[in-house]
């Protein structure tokens, strides 16, 4: 088997008070293949996108664990080798698309900068490719998008436009930080089914970072439950679904709530998972700690 | 699309009206030599504290009367004018410069930059700015370049302070981040996708400095700290007028108004041109 698009060996990080943000978190993106992160707010989902990417905040320690690149440790790298070969490797797809683009410059430079400035790409080539990239996500009129400032963009148009601009490096790896949860429900379903389509026709491969199962059922193969940083269970999509093994997927799962029903189907999760959990990682810490000094 | 074009025309006559007179007025003060219909300097005590020509016992050629010493109040507002510009543009300029270069750097890279920065302007915010004006002058002598290196090294750190907290805001938008991960430098960065957010607000400060500069260079020439005695500035002559109020009320009452025009449009211009700069707002 070739080497994985993105692997990462039990990654910790700490915060300055000397709290463990990620616990020994391990999981790999096969070229071509969408690998879901799920988990509640706060379980650390978006800091592992932030690691890949090389965007932690500074206050966030990686005190131990790889990540490997495409089968380059990104470790072993000088800060300017990583930073040229995540930009050339890697793309970002924002939560939220109102920031994400810099409101004073017009969208058309904005897009082909990068692959002006960053891959040496002539600006012609840059500028059809961009192009070809907007007639993919489905946007019709190219020549006045192209001439926009972003606030002059609905939500949903900014984040085809990222989504455009993510794709048009021909990276090999996207992080999709929770790609839709800024955006209008009914133009949720549109960007997800563009994303798909996208990764299908490029074969690049997505790390997808969300809370929503659904979007998890829809979108990938394979899934890592993500609580308070550390990875509960990790499947392939279609067996996570048909039979979750942990307790805490399984009340994620029921606390899913179902268009018949919404009230009742809301169940929050139950006392002695969480007390479970709570066991989980008290044990895991200590170990670490044990390990660690 | 209705509420930019409604945006807009609350800045037409704002922007129109403040930069006519900036315009006007400095059309005054550059071709002064052409336009003034007397000599600044030129003293006549057979003319003095003539009235404005609205008035009774005027004479032909000196519309806006004259002084105690029979100097002509319209030539002397515009040759002052000449002085006030001069400053306006060079100390706001040098203080914009330094300001906003510090500003941007504290704000976009944070950490101990921002830290020493922003307690120097801290320290130098502590002193009243007039009265370290006054001492400034007083230690490098008078002089056109004394009033504006004065007044640079005071309000520099009023662009600062402004541009540090914007770049410190834009910083931690996500297209910074996305720049970031692209492979861009942190200062490419700076300059090329934080400066831009800020620029808006820096003319807008740029402008409402050059007011303050006009502000302070006339309070220098009040206490005859400024430029030597001789040339006309329009604090110069406030202080003249102040003596003779209760005989001549004019010699006071021009030059204010004079100043306060002034100092007015600038701080209108300044926010009409934000607005007009600013993608967001336009």
């Amino acid at each position: 088997m070739s080497a994985a698009c993105l692997d990462i060996r039990s990654l910790s990080a700490v915060l300055p008070n000397g709290q463990r943000v990620l616990r020994s978190v391990s999981l790999s993106v096969q070229p071509g293949e969408v690998r879901a992160l799920v988990g509640e707010s706060g379980a650390g989902k978006t800091m592992i996108g932030k690691a890949v990417l090389g965007v932690l905040p500074s206050s966030v320690r990686i005190v131990e664990g790889d990540m490997l690149l495409e089968g380059e440790d990104l470790g072993q790298l000088q800060p300017k080798a990583r930073r040229t070969l995540i930009g050339a490797r890697t793309a970002l797809i924002p939560q939220d698309p109102l920031t994400a683009l810099n409101p004073s410059r017009r969208i058309g430079p904005q897009m082909t900068d990068r692959l002006v400035r960053i891959l040496g790409w002539s600006g012609e080539r840059a500028d059809k490719r961009i192009r070809q990239l907007l007639d993919e996500v489905q946007i019709r009129d190219p020549e006045r998008v192209l001439k926009s400032y972003p606030h002059e963009l609905s939500g949903g148009m900014r984040q085809r436009v990222l989504i455009a601009a993510a794709f048009a490096a021909e990276p090999r790896l996207i992080v999709a930080d929770e790609p839709t949860t800024a955006l209008d429900v009914t133009v949720q379903k549109q960007i997800l089914r563009l994303i798909a389509q996208l990764q299908r026709d490029h074969g690049t491969a997505i790390l997808f970072v969300t809370h929503d199962l659904g979007v998890v059922a829809k979108i990938s193969q394979k899934v890592s439950v993500l609580y308070a940083g550390k990875v509960v269970e990790e499947a392939d999509t279609a067996d996570l679904f048909a039979a979750p093994q942990h307790p805490y997927t399984r009340a994620l799962m029921a606390a899913t709530p179902r268009y018949t029903d919404p009230l009742a189907s809301l169940k929050p999760v139950d006392e002695a998972v969480l007390a479970g959990l709570a066991a989980e990682i008290a044990t895991a810490d200590q170990a670490w700690r044990q390990r660690h000094g | 699309m209705d509420e930019a074009r409604i945006a807009r025309r609350g800045v037409g006559p704002r922007l129109w009206l403040a930069g006519g007179w900036l315009l006007l007025a400095l059309l005054a003060a550059i071709f002064a030599p052409l336009i003034a219909p007397q000599d600044p300097l030129a003293q006549d005590l057979m003319l003095e504290r003539l009235p404005p020509f609205w008035l009774d016992g005027t004479e032909p050629g000196y519309w806006l009367g004259t002084d105690s010493l029979g100097r002509d109040l319209l030539s002397r507002l515009i040759f002052g004018g000449r002085i006030a510009f001069i400053v306006a543009f060079a100390a706001a300029l040098a203080a914009c410069l330094v300001g906003s270069a510090l500003g941007l750097i504290a704000g976009y890279f944070g950490g101990w930059a921002d830290r020493i920065i922003s307690r120097v302007v801290d320290i130098w915010m502590a002193f009243p700015p007039v009265l370290f004006a006054i001492l400034l002058v007083a230690v490098l002598g008078t002089g056109l370049s004394s009033v504006i290196i004065a007044i640079a090294v005071i309000d520099w750190t009023r662009f600062c302070r402004v541009i540090r907290a914007e770049a410190m805001g834009q910083s931690r938008m996500d297209y910074v981040e996305n720049a970031r991960i692209a492979g861009y430098g942190r200062i490419g960065i700076m300059l090329r996708e934080v400066l831009p957010n800020v620029v808006p607000s820096i003319v807008a400060l740029l402008s409402l400095e050059m007011g303050i500069a006009v502000i302070v260079e006339a309070i220098l020439s009040f206490v005859n700290l400024s430029i030597s005695t001789d040339d006309p500035t329009w604090g110069g002559i406030i202080a003249e007028g102040r003596l003779s109020i209760h005989q001549a009320w004019w010699v006071l009452v021009f030059p204010l108004i004079t100043l306060i025009l002034t100092v007015l449009s600038f701080s209108q211009f300044g926010e009409a041109l934000k607005a007009r700069f600013d993608p967001v707002l336009r």
